[in-house]
């Protein structure tokens, strides 16, 4: 949609490699303003964001509520790459959506929960108790979120969950080192 | 200073998580974009790429069947009938720094880990829109330079290799594959 007059794309040919330029095909997109310029897209961003956040519960909710039923599934069947998938992607999503939506602590128990999905070696050794902890905990997060203490439990179970995953997930990976570094390794997002 | 002018631009965002779509829409049209195409899957946000030409892909890396990890891959294809060079933003809850480092490879331009926040979406589309990097092809690798800095001070073996520079002129392929259509 961007147009600008064609331009030539210029091959530079090395060695191992080419290195290919071509003129900017989104500079028409690109508008010099003056520092007065008062838009904010940002902010304007923020302000729709924000007025979206009335439907935020619902949205949690139903979250919450595939990652209860994907559970389900594997209490019924067991793991096999259906559930584990299905399990994963709940989990998974409410990691990457929940802080948005204003329930970080679910994002936080759903990150423990894929951990344990990714790095166990064998799901069917994981103890019962220890994912589904961490379902009723999402669950918790997202039914209490009303209640004023809420945030301080929500939080600090989040850190228990997390702390039980990783030393469970330490000693089940000794023998595994590429698992076992992953594990270890920090997160590029920054902690709250 | 500068800003975007998000009439200008079209978007191709592909989601599974309808709600993880809404937000995404919703900033794109307060930046000012119109027109945003939304796909749930990678083999549908394959077609509509090649449909409608979009300047920026947004994808998520875990989806169901054709991940965004292989659509990227799909789309730098060098001798693809279509685009392969616009640029892709992997929006993804992975949060590890060896997936940024796939995603990277497989030649992904800009990588954003959830929580979405409307500065960081904005910041990525302007460093694309602003910045664009040369490509660069070898035996393994089509896609946007993995080198975002130069030094003088690097020690270690160098992987590219050097030698005579022949400069091709050739009509830009972007503009060819929008004729197409």
């Amino acid at each position: 949609m961007a147009k600008d007059k064609p331009g030539t794309i210029e091959v530079k040919s090395f060695g191992t490699h080419h290195v290919i330029t071509q003129p900017n095909p989104l500079r028409s997109a690109l508008l010099r303003v003056p520092e007065s310029d008062l838009d904010d897209p940002v902010g304007r961003a923020e302000k729709a964001l924000a007025g979206l956040s009335g439907e935020f519960k619902a949205w949690m909710t139903v979250e919450a509520d595939r990652l209860s039923a994907a559970y389900e599934a594997v209490k019924q069947g067991g793991f096999n790459n259906e559930t584990r998938e299905e399990l994963f992607r709940a989990a998974h999503d409410i990691k990457g959506d929940a802080a948005t939506f204003g329930y970080p602590s679910a994002a936080a128990a759903a990150d423990s929960l894929c951990r344990i999905i990714e790095h166990a070696p064998d799901l069917d050794a994981v103890p019962t108790e220890l994912i589904a902890h961490h379902i009723n905990a999402v669950q918790a997060i997202v039914r209490g979120r009303t209640k004023l203490d809420s945030a301080v439990v929500a939080g600090a179970l989040s850190k228990q969950l997390r702390g039980i995953t990783d030393e469970f997930l330490i000693h089940a990976n000794r023998e595994r080192p590429e698992h076992l570094e992953a594990v270890m390794a920090p997160s590029i997002v920054p902690n709250e | 200073m500068y800003r975007i002018d998000f009439n200008k631009l079209r978007f191709l965002i592909c989601d599974d998580n309808p709600h993880m779509r809404r937000i995404l829409r919703t900033l794109l049209h307060s930046f000012g974009a119109r027109e945003v195409y939304e796909s749930e899957d990678g083999a549908t946000a394959l077609e509509m790429y090649t449909h409608y030409v979009p300047d920026i892909v947004i994808t998520d890396w875990s989806m169901p069947i054709f991940d965004g990890l292989e659509l990227a891959q799909m789309i730098r294809q060098p001798e693809s009938k279509g685009n392969p060079y616009a640029p892709i933003i992997m929006l993804t809850g992975h949060s590890e720094k060896r997936r940024v480092t796939v995603a990277r490879d497989a030649g992904v331009t800009e990588f954003l880990a959830k929580p979405i926040s409307a500065k960081g979406l904005y910041q990525r589309i302007l460093n694309v829109v602003a910045n664009p990097r040369p490509f660069i092809k070898t035996k393994t690798y089509f896609g946007p330079d993995r080198r975002r800095n130069t030094t003088n001070t690097y020690i270690g073996p160098e992987r590219r290799g050097s030698g005579e520079v022949e400069v091709m002129q050739q009509p830009s392929l972007l503009e060819k594959a929008r004729s197409s259509i």
